[in-house]
């Protein structure tokens, strides 16, 4: 069966290319940060499960550090210049799109066949990471299309990865260190506290009032911890199901559904959703809070238009027995 | 309490620019500290989880693919396609991408999409191209951020009809836990409403692009 962890071992070798290819880069000053860098991430890719969980943090600490002080440079790997993509674009025409289309269609049909296909009564995918694996599988079917169609230098698709890679940087890494983050403030009770703060500052005997503490609370917890998922069962459980279910016999599906989507309004503002918000700005060359400041109109429009759907539905379709 | 000194770590460090990188080793090492913990315990779980998390990344797979396919034309393919349509403009362009983006989420289909395989090298350059020759940068960045920001609210506000998407299960295993009994139908259905409405506004503030863009700088 194909695992998560196969998967983690392309990744390990292509992130080892980098590295390598980063220190022979003489136009980059910093090659070598660049090196330790992408080293560090294949590191963890490859031996990530066999070390401990101190090793795997002295990795992420050694990543935050080169990371945060600025020590990465950006490579430069050959490439081809404006007037030659043109050329090829109206000489290869849109047959250009099909091999970019090859990891999205292999992602959606591994996810679709994960469970129907079986080899001797085992699943080839592991179900529950459908998704990912194809995807690993879809940009190695895509590679081999494209290197056996265009004919580039061997070498060719990795620098070109490096190059991308490069450009986003430590910001690469932003997403997994978030994650990690998010474990030590569950670990050191933060969300508790932040809970515990909103119930005893807030009076909360109008229903209105609940609702709006309630959806703006999801928003502003997910600013803070990057993440829905750990917002919802914080203020769920803090001022949910205390106040809007049990107390005004609220309907729970109803508020759990907006309050969740009240929770990814914060999400579109939060610097600290880095994977939807920080990379995407660094792979489209742009100020690292742009598509934030692209985002904010919609997401307070849609806050309080979620404050106000709740309010008007989770009493209207409730049960007044808790 | 003391533990939130955290989370006052992160505010301080983003308003003041920091590398979030450092912010965040200094955030986790003082609410760690402040809640009592071992100094090894907190390099423990931060490692953990940071490993944990590997999949995330899992995602950059794709850029040397993308990458062979730039070198060989791919954004200006996409951008000569667009120049042919004369009714593309930016904000109809991306308002068919949060579109389609938000349908195939509502369907479970996230795959299709996302920043690095769909909007760097196709959703952007086809916009940007939908701008004309002779849009100055400040527009051009603009609408790449806005092209960001389709897959996003698309992605967002659609996979929360799907019933089988992960924050549907966790939404149910945590009421469950709370003795509280949802069904999945339920929780995807009422998240249609929140779903249309982030359509219509975002698809509105798209559109609007168009006539923020045609008032100063008349194009044709």
């Amino acid at each position: 069966m194909l695992t998560l962890e196969h998967a983690y071992v392309f990744a390990g070798l292509v992130f080892a290319a980098y590295a390598v290819l980063s220190a022979r880069d003489g136009e980059n000053v910093r090659r070598y940060w660049n090196a330790v860098f992408w080293a560090l991430v294949a590191a963890m890719f490859l031996l990530g499960s066999r070390l401990s969980d101190t090793t795997n943090g002295m990795i992420a600490l050694a990543l935050l550090l080169v990371g945060g002080f600025g020590l990465l440079g950006r490579g430069h790997g050959a490439t081809t210049d404006r007037a030659e993509r043109v050329t090829s674009a109206t000489r290869r025409g849109n047959a250009l799109f099909v091999p970019a289309l090859i990891v999205p269609a292999t992602a959606v049909i591994g996810t679709l066949l994960a469970k129907q296909v079986n080899w001797a009564g085992h699943p080839i995918l592991d179900p529950k990471q459908a998704t990912v694996i194809s995807l690993a599988i879809g940009v190695i079917l895509a590679w081999a299309a494209a290197v056996t169609w265009l004919r580039p230098p061997p070498l060719a698709p990795l620098e070109e990865g490096r190059r991308l890679m490069d450009t986003v940087g430590w910001a690469a890494i932003l997403p997994q260190m978030l994650a990690a983050l998010g474990a030590v403030f569950a670990l050191a009770g933060v969300g508790r506290a932040v809970g515990s703060l909103a119930i005893h500052t807030i009076p909360l005997t109008e229903p209105l009032a609940v609702v709006a503490v309630y959806c703006v609370g999801m928003a502003l917890f997910t600013i803070v911890m990057g993440n829905a998922f750990a917002a919802f069962p914080v203020m769920t459980a803090a001022i949910g199901l205390p106040l809007i279910v049990h107390k005004f016999g609220g309907n729970p599906a109803i508020m759990s559904a907006i309050g969740m989507l009240s929770g990814f309004c914060g999400t579109l503002v939060t610097p600290m959703a880095a994977n939807f918000n920080i990379v995407p700005a660094a792979l489209l060359d742009l100020d690292r809070n742009a598509v934030i400041r692209a985002q904010m109109p919609t997401a307070f429009l849609l806050l309080l238009a979620n404050t106000l759907l709740m309010y008007f539905l989770v009493f209207r379709f409730g049960t007044h027995s808790p | 309490m003391l533990t939130l000194l955290g989370v006052a770590v992160m505010v301080a460090g983003f308003l003041i620019r920091i590398n979030p990188l450092l912010v965040i080793a200094a955030a986790a090492l003082v609410s760690g500290l402040a809640a009592g913990l071992h100094p090894d315990a907190i390099l423990a779980a931060f490692g953990k989880a940071f490993r944990d998390s590997r999949y995330v990344s899992l995602a950059f797979l794709v850029l040397p693919v993308i990458g062979i396919l730039e070198r060989y034309g791919l954004q200006e393919r996409a951008r000569q396609l667009i120049a042919r349509f004369r009714a593309a403009t930016p904000g109809r362009l991306l308002l068919a991408y949060l579109f389609m983006r938000q349908a195939f989420a509502t369907i479970g289909l996230t795959a299709i999409g996302g920043h690095a395989q769909m909007v760097r090298p196709l959703v952007a350059p086809m916009a940007e191209a939908a701008l004309g020759e002779n849009a100055d940068e400040a527009s051009r960045a603009r609408i790449r951020a806005f092209a960001a920001s389709a897959d996003n609210v698309g992605a967002f506000f659609g996979e929360d009809i799907f019933v089988a998407v992960s924050s549907i299960l966790l939404i149910k295993a945590f009421l469950e836990q709370t003795g509280v009994i949802v069904q999945p139908f339920a929780l995807s259905l009422w998240a249609i409403p929140t779903a249309l409405l982030a359509f219509i506004i975002h698809g509105t503030r798209l559109l609007l692009l168009d006539r923020r863009r045609s008032a100063p700088t008349k194009r044709e």
